[in-house]
């Protein structure tokens, strides 16, 4: 080199101050990330995944075994001499109009409304899951025909939709046929916000780079399409569980729900509507259960597409 | 450190001095400083350039100028002077003043930064009304119409009323640099202005906006990433690196004697830089070899070295005649496009009866700007998509008709690597999975011995094996890279696409990942086809060139032969437009 002298205007860093790194170094973190992993520790460091998620562990074990929870029989042992009785030492919440433990038919009712939930959330996660991925994968005239049937769907709102069908199938009142009747209508939902996605994973480089390396179409969709795109599922699924605990209370509430003989927070709450004035408790223990589990549910579903999607945290 | 820069004529004040300049992104971890105590000063009518890699901060420094910060930043020290105010306690009302008015600014990509739904002239005339220029329906459009005229778009009074989607990007930008500065400001800063448009457009606008500004007297800060293109367009020079000033001075004394370690390797990995490099000794004396060159690669460039790389390459190249890899014959491609207007459709031919041939163990570069339908010749030869006609030979195997078992083994022979290392590889698969995916899909040996081949790969494209577990949002861009070229290798192809490989890349990754490219084909004995639209890296790394112009291939020769000896008018304008032409380097 010529002159190692720089100009008077010359202005060069001293080395110290500005030391260099090796290029493209490997900076390796000491556990491996990738975006579910990420998810979970930002997940973990926020109170409201906690409490939503301590109150919906909670309500599974209620469900599973309520016996845990109250030894009165909810349903048995009914006098109606305690017909819409206040509190007592034993019955903390009161008396039903048949005379029945408030707080035990809340127990005990429990595990129907989280059946009704999850059969459904299953029954709408595997439909849109379906037909979602065929439609926004393979494109073409199969996305229209699915697309097309999907919008058929959900062009009729799923509660008026799922009381029609109660109406017609009334001998046949159960949890399995009212989860069927509101999962039958609301899986559009899903299926639309996983189509939207895989369109847009599809054209994403790495599956060109699958195609080129000779991995197959299906292969494809299932391995790196698929994973890609269902994390906006999770958050509907999570929060749609909430809405079909919702849809059944509103069926029982509106009477085409499940039967009378049936333990439910819907029933209960249908039931007391004509004294709410003179035992407001009879009403507002169950409706506090359900909107809380619905709320644990949504919260739970909101925490999740925090996680999941770095914009929406940027943003706070 | 007061006075990096001195004045170039004391008796003028400075027109920009910024002292001490500290910018931090506030984050849920603490503040992040972007910008750690930069200094520098603009006297009026010069031109500065600040050169840096993604992450030095450039960008920053110049949006901490006109408080554009994104989202979270924030100036946290320092001081802003501009033409003896201070802007660092201005006001957004004062500041919205001050924008636009008297320092103008060209943002770097111009496809996204005019509204789609207003039209040009719409555009223009509110940049006009909200600087106050011209008061008045009639004067306003007047000056709207000499803003377009200068911007040097024929038909300016007809350009206004249409949209930007009717503009190509050059024409683009040209608008942008009309509106910013079309208040005569005493400041212009021009944040990568041409980063995003090809190298001819690239110089015109350069060009045009050189002659507008010296015309009005504007000073102007250049921000961009390529250190040929800096010295060619400044006189003064600034490198920052992770957001402090490594040198600063006259452009033509950092290139030719730099002396921070860090601005010695951007000089040697420079491509525009290294190809002028190349040319002057070739031509300066045909018997002089590449390494008598006087330059002595010190142990801060080994490794980054375009020279060094290119001249190692050639001791590798295959002085007999070999049997061709890639035989391409009339390879035409039509794409029926959906025209405006009913029941109007028409074709676009992507490419045009393409003609070439790579001969084994060499690497062919096929050049040309976007829209020349390099990548659709590419796409072709991978069957990833159908060709109209002609026909593709690989190891003298026509592929048209391969289909199941055969193409497969068609795609082991072949692989590809594409641009974009963020895209191409699948996020939520960790780094072992991703380079064993080819041996999967081929069934190629059992567990163990397919985990073997991923460490070995790693090896070989120099990444720990401890990445094996590692998912590819905790590597850079140039591991990544790394990883898809990994993956590409797996099977130990013959030939390799490589789809704009390196043009995503920062360009002391880059010159590693040429000279990892170049090691790769010495040792495996690889074909490469180079698909790029930078002529720089074609000198360093090909063998031959075929220049494509609008589907068609325009000359196809050795590299040395179109370097040299160009036959076409566009391949002589494609190598002017490389930058740094007019720069004597003291290597």
């Amino acid at each position: 080199m010529s002159n190692n002298t720089p100009s008077s205007n010359h202005f060069v860093a001293p080395l110290e101050e500005t030391p260099l790194v090796a290029i493209d170094a490997v900076k390796v973190g000491d556990r491996p990330s990738n975006l579910w992993i990420d998810a979970w520790r930002d997940m973990r460091r926020r109170p409201m995944f906690w409490i939503s998620a301590a109150i919906i562990l909670l309500v599974l074990i209620v469900a599973f075994f309520p016996n845990l929870f109250t030894q009165v029989p909810p349903n048995d042992n009914c006098q109606l001499s305690n017909s819409n009785g206040a509190p007592t030492g034993e019955h903390i919440l009161g008396f039903t109009k048949q005379g029945c433990d408030v707080f035990s038919r809340i127990i005990h009712g429990t595990s129907t409304s989280l059946s009704v939930g999850i059969i459904v959330v299953i029954l709408t996660t595997v439909l849109g899951i379906l037909f979602g991925m065929f439609a926004g994968y393979y494109g073409g005239w199969l996305d229209s025909v699915l697309s097309r049937a999907g919008d058929i769907f959900f062009s009729i709102p799923y509660i008026l939709a799922a009381v029609v069908i109660m109406s017609v199938f009334s001998a046949y009142r159960n949890v399995f046929v009212i989860s069927l009747a509101i999962g039958i209508f609301a899986w559009p939902a899903t299926a639309r916000v996983l189509r939207a996605e895989i369109l847009r994973v599809k054209n994403s480089d790495f599956v060109m780079a699958a195609q080129a390396l000779g991995v197959s179409r299906f292969r494809i969709l299932i391995r790196h399409v698929l994973p890609n795109s269902i994390a906006p599922v999770i958050v509907v699924t999570t929060i749609s569980l909430g809405a079909a605990i919702v849809a059944e209370a509103t069926l029982s509430f509106l009477g085409v729900g499940l039967p009378n003989s049936t333990m439910s927070w819907g029933n209960d709450i249908s039931q007391a509507q004509t004294d709410l004035r003179t035992a407001p408790q009879t009403l507002i223990y169950p409706s506090l259960a359900l909107s809380i589990t619905v709320l644990s549910f949504i919260m739970l579903g909101e925490v999740i597409r925090d996680a999941l999607d770095p914009k929406a945290r940027a943003q706070r | 450190m007061s006075d990096r820069i001195t004045a170039s004529s004391d008796e003028q004040a400075p027109l920009l001095k910024i002292r001490d300049l500290q910018v931090g992104f506030q984050t849920t971890e603490g503040v992040v400083p972007a910008v750690r105590g930069v200094d520098l000063t603009l006297m009026p009518g010069q031109t500065l350039a600040i050169v840096g890699e993604s992450g030095s901060g450039k960008s920053t420094t110049a949006h901490a100028i006109i408080n554009l910060l994104p989202g979270p930043g924030r100036i946290t020290g320092g001081s802003i002077e501009f033409d003896g105010k201070e802007l660092t306690k201005y006001s957004e009302k004062e500041m919205e003043e001050i924008r636009g008015k008297l320092i103008g600014f060209v943002p770097q990509d111009p496809m996204s930064n005019l509204n789609p739904v207003w039209s040009i002239g719409f555009q223009v005339e509110e940049t006009i009304r909200a600087n106050g220029i011209a008061t008045g329906r009639k004067e306003v459009r007047a000056h709207a119409i000499q803003v377009l005229r200068e911007a040097g778009l024929a038909d300016a009074d007809k350009r206004l009323k249409q949209f930007p989607h009717q503009f190509s990007g050059g024409m683009r930008q040209r608008v942008l640099i009309g509106i910013g500065l079309s208040s005569r400001p005493k400041l212009l800063i021009a944040d990568e202005p041409t980063s995003a448009l090809d190298v001819t457009v690239q110089r015109r606008i350069l060009d045009h906006l050189e002659t507008l500004t010296r015309d009005i007297g504007t000073a102007v800060l250049f921000i961009t990433h390529d250190l040929g293109l800096a010295a060619e367009r400044a006189e003064q020079l600034v490198v920052m690196y992770k957001g402090k000033i490594v040198e600063a001075g006259p452009s033509k004394e950092i290139l030719q004697n730099p002396i921070h370690p860090y601005t010695q390797r951007l000089v040697a990995a420079a491509p525009s830089l290294a190809s002028r490099r190349i040319q002057s000794a070739t031509h300066e004396s045909a018997t002089h070899a590449l390494s008598d060159l006087d330059y002595a690669p010190t142990s801060v460039t080994e490794g980054l070295d375009l020279i060094a790389a290119a001249e190692q390459r050639l001791e590798h190249l295959p002085t007999t005649k070999r049997p061709d890899a890639i035989v391409v014959k009339d390879l035409t491609k039509v794409y029926k496009i959906r025209g405006q207007g009913r029941g109007a459709s028409g074709e676009v031919i992507a490419s045009d009866k393409v003609n070439f041939s790579v001969e084994k163990g060499t690497t062919t570069a096929l050049v040309g700007e976007s829209g020349s339908g390099k990548s659709t010749v590419a796409r072709m030869i991978l069957r990833l998509e159908d060709p109209t006609s002609g026909s593709i030979m690989i190891d003298g195997q026509d592929v048209a008709p391969l289909k199941g078992k055969q193409l497969l083994d068609l795609r082991r022979r072949m692989q590809p690597v594409f641009q974009d290392p963020y895209g191409s590889l699948d996020p939520l698969r960790n780094i072992g999975n991703t380079i064993g995916e080819p041996l999967h899909t081929h069934k190629v040996g059992d567990r163990t011995s397919r985990k073997e081949r991923v460490l070995e790969l790693l090896d070989q494209v120099a990444l720990p094996q401890s990445l094996i577990t590692r998912y590819p949002n905790e590597l850079s861009g140039g591991q990544r890279q790394r990883v898809a070229i990994a993956r590409a290798l797996a099977l130990k192809p013959d030939v390799v696409i490589l789809d704009e490989a390196v043009s995503a890349l920062d360009v002391l990754v880059q010159a590693q990942i040429l000279k990892l490219l170049a090691d790769l084909q010495a040792e495996l004995e690889l074909t490469y086809l180079f698909i790029t639209h930078d002529l720089a890296v074609v000198r360093v790394i090909a063998d031959n060139v075929c220049v494509m112009q609008k589907g068609r291939i325009v000359e196809a020769a050795s590299t040395d032969d179109v370097f040299d000896n160009p036959q076409e008018q566009y391949t002589k304008e494609l190598l002017n437009a490389i930058p740094g032409a007019g720069i004597t380097l003291g290597v």
